[in-house]
């Protein structure tokens, strides 16, 4: 199979952009002073419709807001915890509650989600976004685990009225999907078939999570993983029967664990439901740590790395 | 239209504004009253002066100025305004603030003629910011103005729009300030003060004007003389007013924000002319 190489997922998604801005004079991209290489092409070729609002996220959401409304498609770009929680009332006044009579296109980059920025510590990592962007009506929550799929993602922003929120990891990960993507209507894909326990993670946390089937595989323990990227639009029933077909659920993100993430999305999908299944959430233990060390390190101290994970899988599962 | 040209009597219209706003205070005492009071002629001059482009059967449309009220709680004087311009009913004024009613306690972008969101203060220069951008690259003629207090302006964010209107050279975007010197909690100069915030703008870049903001033709000749002027600088009016104005009390009362004026004294007010 010729799997595409691992890349950037902003670079995917930049590159798609730089195309819908040379086909669509109304397409718009505005950052707040964060660049990459293949930014350049498009603030060299487009710089009337590139603009850098500086070290300014609450006007870099409002300047979006304004030109949605003029009927430009914006896509809005920084580092994930700050084009959510610096400007997160701006988010809430000027686009969600804003575009309840006001239809807008704004679509929200942010770069670096979970541990991402590895060295950077905590101001720089995000644990919270997926909770808080999920709260406020109106936002699309995508968190991809690919490349492929962050690419992908651009017809369906620029293409469909509303407001979405991307979860960019800022590493370069490996590539899940083949070149035509994920279905994106599912919201999900299954990557890996078992019948012991149904795995739902996100983000980063689909590759964990395949690390882990893999290694309980060699004992007799058959985990379904599943890739779940649209953290709010997904096919509810679809993914309900994935769960249903199997005896356990478990949740995996690269964010506080017990704060209203993917894990009570999953209880709460179950519940409405009306299924009765166990459930392990496995996440960020909530609390701001200063330790530095490799990704993997770190997400073992905080009860996600491959090993920490396995563990409590095992006991979760009995079978230690 | 040129100011030269307006033909309705402004002043004259900012009495019945404002006595029109009294019987909306009157009905509904949950609006704020003493904010609503200051920018009156703010808005008679950019509504009524010919100032301004716009539709009132179809407040959408494309051609019109834009106008961002982004001091929404101090504004409900535009009801009257809107209501006489044909934006909607007069009936309506009978039930602000009612069930069922579009015209609430702050407004909302559910009353044609409002553009934006504005209960949240410090939010409209930057939308504001956006849309001129926006029209620039259209080509757009239209105008964008927005109206803030000046408390508001203790909001970063709205710095974050004036470096950002100047660097991006919006001359399409006119901020105007009801500058009435009182917060919530007492006078603007004893919680952060502004200074003097003419020179604080054209620090940043933009061509300011200060003006009597009770003069309603002074008001208006400076509005008048910023709209003509596009030379790449975005554009300012520190309109210096009075909290309150014409209601004994209230008028100038450094807590005149959360001051509820008895009917008794509104009633007495609507028998005698506007102070």
């Amino acid at each position: 199979m010729n799997e595409p190489k691992p890349r950037a997922m902003r670079d995917a998604l930049l590159e798609r952009i730089w195309q819908g801005m040379a086909d669509d004079e109304r397409l718009f991209f505005v950052a707040a002073d964060f660049g990459a290489p293949t930014l350049d092409r498009i603030r060299g070729d487009f710089p009337r419709r590139f603009i850098n609002v500086g070290i300014a996220e609450q006007n870099l959401i409002n300047v979006s807001a304004g030109l949605a409304l003029e009927g430009f498609t914006v896509f809005a770009y920084a580092i994930a915890p700050f084009i959510t929680m610096r400007c997160y009332e701006q988010c809430r006044t000027n686009l969600a509650l804003l575009s309840t009579v006001r239809p807008m296109n704004v679509t929200l980059v942010g770069v670096g989600a979970g541990y991402s920025y590895v060295v950077s510590g905590p101001t720089h990592q995000c644990y919270e976004d997926i909770t808080l962007m999920r709260a406020l009506p109106g936002f699309q929550v995508l968190s991809p685990a690919d490349h492929v799929t962050a690419g992908r993602l651009f017809d369906r922003c620029a293409g469909r009225p509303g407001l979405k929120y991307l979860r960019f990891d800022a590493q370069n990960l490996p590539v899940l999907h083949g070149e035509a993507g994920p279905d994106l209507d599912k919201g999900f894909a299954l990557l890996r078939d078992g019948a012991d326990a149904c795995v739902v993670a996100t983000g980063y946390m689909v590759h964990t999570a395949l690390k882990v089937a893999e290694r309980l595989a060699r004992d007799g323990i058959n985990l379904a993983v599943v890739d779940l990227f649209d953290l709010s639009g997904f096919d509810a029933d679809a993914l309900a029967g994935l769960m249903a077909a199997r005896p356990r659920v478990i949740s995996m993100e690269e964010g506080f664990s017990g704060r209203g993430g993917v894990d009570s999305l999953l209880r709460d999908l179950l519940s409405r439901q009306g299924l009765e299944r166990p459930t392990l959430g496995l996440g960020v233990e909530p609390a701001y740590r200063f330790e530095l060390g490799d990704r993997a390190t770190l997400h073992e101290q905080v009860g996600i790395g491959p090993a920490v994970a396995e563990a409590s899988v095992r006991t979760f599962l009995n079978r230690p | 239209m040129e100011a030269s040209g307006v033909n309705v009597d402004l002043k004259a219209k900012a009495d019945w504004v404002w006595r029109q706003t009294l019987k909306v205070y009157r009905r509904a005492p949950e609006v704020r009253l003493a904010s609503s009071l200051s920018p009156i002629e703010i808005f008679v001059s950019l509504y009524y002066g010919g100032l301004m482009r716009f539709d009132p059967q179809n407040p959408a449309w494309e051609e019109r100025d834009r106008c961002i009220i982004s001091k929404g709680h101090g504004s409900i004087c535009m009801y009257p305004i809107l209501a006489d311009l044909g934006f909607f009913p007069a009936s309506e004024l009978e039930r602000v603030c009612q069930a069922g009613s579009f015209l609430g306690g702050i407004p909302d972008p559910v009353i044609p003629g409002y553009e934006t969101v504005n209960g949240s203060l410090g939010h409209g220069l930057g939308v504001a910011s956006g849309m001129a951008l926006g029209l620039k690259v259209k080509d757009g003629p239209q105008d964008v103005f927005v109206v803030t207090g000046d408390g508001e302006l203790h909001e970063g964010a709205n710095w974050e729009a004036i470096m950002f209107a100047a660097q991006n050279r919006l001359d399409n975007l006119t901020l105007v300030v009801d500058d009435n010197r009182i917060c919530m909690l007492g006078f603007t100069d004893e919680i952060n003060s502004l200074g003097r915030l003419a020179d604080r703008l054209g620090g940043f870049g933009w061509h300011c004007l200060e003006v009597d903001g009770h003069d309603v033709m002074a008001v208006h000749r400076a509005l008048s003389h910023l709209k003509k002027t596009r030379d790449g600088r975005p554009k300012a009016l520190v309109a210096r007013t009075i909290k309150g104005r014409g209601v004994p009390g209230l008028e100038n009362a450094p807590m005149s924000h959360v001051m509820s004026p008895s009917f008794d004294v509104i009633d007495a007010l609507l028998q005698e002319p506007r102070p």
